[in-house]
């Protein structure tokens, strides 16, 4: 009866440092998850201001400025087209 | 030492009296009594208070916290960034909790770029919440939270640029500080684009930090993305030849519209005046104004080309019908109509050509009104298109009934009748699909368009078509409308404004026009309000910048050229300001 009681007993016990084990470890996991998601949170943010910049530098604007200032380019004259037709 | 006497405590003399025994009873009912009323306090606690307690006690660690949601993006058809939310940080105040020394006050305006003195009179408020300043870049605001002054607390928000700047500003709208949506699509498709913010429950460790995710209680959605019709190339082409038309010929305002004829998107729309949507200090509501989609004018001639479609339709004339508009008067009533020049005899497709009001007049009234006013009616005139644009206007097209006839005379040439930019274009597309009319579309069409709706029959269409080239030719009202490559047809338009309910000297010049005229895919139309540099017919003001745009916009799109080349570049010499260029 004794042994039995005794058997519980250290099965309680185990049971009790293996949830606060658990607890740990999932508080652990939970702020890992926490910072990852601020992390991609972050990103997310950064690509939208990336996306900001580089429509920015692509403003149509700013190509055709530099294309004809600094480049020296033109629209090409009407006879210099040549169309070519696509199978379709 | 004294000896001690060897007394045992059970043997003390003290205890040898004896107490009375009620003594004893009486201190073992006050314990259980006492115990009594801690059983009974406990089962209180446990068994009727349990929820208000316990809420208590969560309330002590468990937090709701919010979790934000970021406004959608807007986007052209080929994914170029429209408008995108990033966050930036609010700082506000609890004033009193603020103690500020002053170098830590001097600090704090300097960062927030105010003055010392605004700044203590907001703390000073008697109110117990303050915004110091809203929409602060990251940055700043991490230099202010460094500062770590006590009552001072920031917030994160989101705000809303719009790379294009003043390029789109008008089809756009923009946002007010709290992310909603005031104008335009912004406005329009607010629903869409608005997030939703969520909100879970959490337990904070002492120091703050979440350590435990109790549970979701709504998840945040974030808004979603919007892709507009607008081919952000064609808008730059028909923003940047818009300006240059109106410093040319220092007009007042102007507009432009694309449209794709064969989906019914809208490709661009451009107003002038513009403003700076990232920037919108000082704003005047000539610069808000949308001339495309919620203002009306008097179109003037591009009228025209209806009248004479609803004549070829019902048989009463061919293109080749021949109307005596001389002696290039005409009266009706006490009024005279009355064309900028004699031209005698016209066919059909003269009149359009060489847009004789006269002719048009005596085409118009072989119908009744109500016939008139029925087809006006089909193409869309006096309602508004109901794209979902907040603020579209409808024009004005009064019942048939009360039409007099110099009235219905003067509708022909579209005078007495007030439009939109855009519902002009729209009509236009009953040419440009032989005969069909397409619902207009603001964002991208995934699947085919909408089934249309017949108005004109195909061969009519395809007989106006020819009109309209003829008017953009070499004899027409708008020889600068053509550009090399391809065949373009269009009608001009100049009307007088009017002012007070009396037609002034001033104008507004248009022109509306198809290209490819073989096989049209886009409609252009282009409105230029009170030119004052000498000009003002539509074929000298409007004309260029429509073949400006279109000539670009062909290109971009990789439209195959439908004309030979060779006579077009005979035809077109004066044109170009860039010509010189091209000389090379």
């Amino acid at each position: 009866m004794i042994r039995a009681d005794a058997f519980l007993v250290a099965l309680v016990v185990v049971s009790a440092l293996g949830v606060v084990a658990a607890q740990h470890q999932s508080r652990k996991l939970f702020s890992e998850l926490e910072r990852e998601q601020t992390r991609a949170h972050g990103l997310e943010i950064e690509w939208g201001q990336l996306q900001l910049e580089q429509s920015t530098w692509a403003a149509h604007a700013r190509v055709e400025k530099i294309a004809r200032e600094r480049m020296g380019m033109r629209a090409p004259a009407p006879g210099q087209i040549i169309a070519v037709e696509g199978a379709r | 030492m004294k000896k001690q006497r060897p007394v045992t405590f059970n043997h003390n003399p003290l205890l040898e009296k004896g107490l009375p025994a009620w003594r004893a009873r009486a201190v073992l009912l006050g314990l259980l009594a006492c115990s009594v009323a801690l059983v009974g306090r406990a089962l209180y606690l446990q068994a009727f208070k349990t929820e208000f307690l316990q809420a208590k006690g969560e309330s002590r660690y468990a937090r709701i916290i919010e979790v934000p949601a970021t406004r959608g993006r807007i986007t052209d058809r080929h994914g170029d960034m429209l408008a995108v939310s990033t966050p930036v940080r609010s700082i506000w105040a609890l004033p009193s909790d603020v103690r500020l020394s002053p170098a830590d006050a001097r600090k704090l305006a300097a960062l927030l770029d105010t003055d010392v003195h605004e700044l203590n009179g907001r703390l000073g408020s008697a109110r117990d919440f303050v915004y110091l300043k809203r929409q602060v870049a990251p940055a700043v605001a991490q230099q202010v939270a460094a500062l770590g002054l006590p009552g001072i607390h920031q917030q994160q928000e989101y705000r809303r640029y719009y790379p294009g700047g003043e390029v789109v500003a008008h089809m756009l709208g923009f946002t007010g500080v709290d992310d909603r949506g005031q104008e335009g699509v912004e406005l329009a498709f607010n629903a869409l684009l608005t997030g939703q913010p969520g909100s879970r429950r959490v337990i904070r460790d002492r120091r703050g930090q979440i350590v435990e995710d109790v549970e979701s209680i709504r998840p945040p959605r974030d808004g979603g993305d919007l892709v507009l019709a607008i081919d952000s190339k064609v808008q730059y082409l028909a923003y940047s030849a818009l300006t240059q038309a109106m410093t040319a010929h220092k007009a007042k305002a102007g507009a432009v519209v694309v449209l794709d004829a064969r989906s019914g998107e809208l490709l661009a729309l451009v107003n002038a005046p513009t403003y700076n949507p990232n920037n919108r200090a000082n704003l005047s509501g000539a610069q808000l104004r949308n001339r495309v989609l919620t203002d009306v004018f008097e179109p003037g001639s591009t009228m025209k080309p209806f009248i004479a479609a609803l004549a070829l339709e019902r048989g009463k004339v061919q293109a080749g019908t021949v109307i005596d508009t001389t002696p290039g008067r005409l009266t009706i009533g006490r009024a005279t109509i009355s064309d900028a020049h004699r031209h005698g005899l016209l066919t059909v497709a003269e009149v359009i050509q060489k847009s004789s009001n006269v002719g048009i007049v005596k085409m118009a009234l072989s119908f009744p009104p109500e016939e008139m006013w029925r087809l006006f009616h089909e193409l869309g005139f006096g309602a508004p298109l109901d794209l979902g644009f907040p603020g579209e206007a409808g024009g004005r097209v009064r019942p048939a009934r009360s039409w007099r006839p110099v009235e219905q005379a003067t509708m022909s040439y579209g005078h007495g009748i007030s439009v939109s930019l855009i519902q002009m274009a729209h009509a236009y597309l009953a040419f440009a699909r032989d005969g069909e009319l397409l619902p207009l579309s603001l964002t991208r069409l995934e699947g085919a368009p909408a089934r249309g709706r017949r108005v004109f029959s195909a061969e009519t269409a395809r007989q106006m078509r020819a009109m309209l080239e003829l008017a953009a030719g070499p004899g027409g009202t708008a020889p600068r409308a053509q550009i090399p490559g391809y065949r373009v047809a269009g009608k001009t338009g100049t009307a007088h404004k009017l002012e007070n309910g009396r037609y002034t000297n001033k104008y507004v010049s248009s022109f509306v026009g198809l290209a490819p005229a073989s096989d049209p895919r886009l409609i252009v139309a282009v409105m230029i309000d009170e030119p004052s540099a000498g000009q003002h017919y539509g074929g000298a003001v409007a004309a260029p910048v429509f073949a400006q745009i279109t000539e670009g916009a062909l290109r971009a799109l990789g439209v195959a050229p439908d004309a030979p080349l060779a006579p077009l570049q005979v035809a077109r010499t004066p044109v170009r300001s860039e010509a010189p260029q091209e000389q090379m």
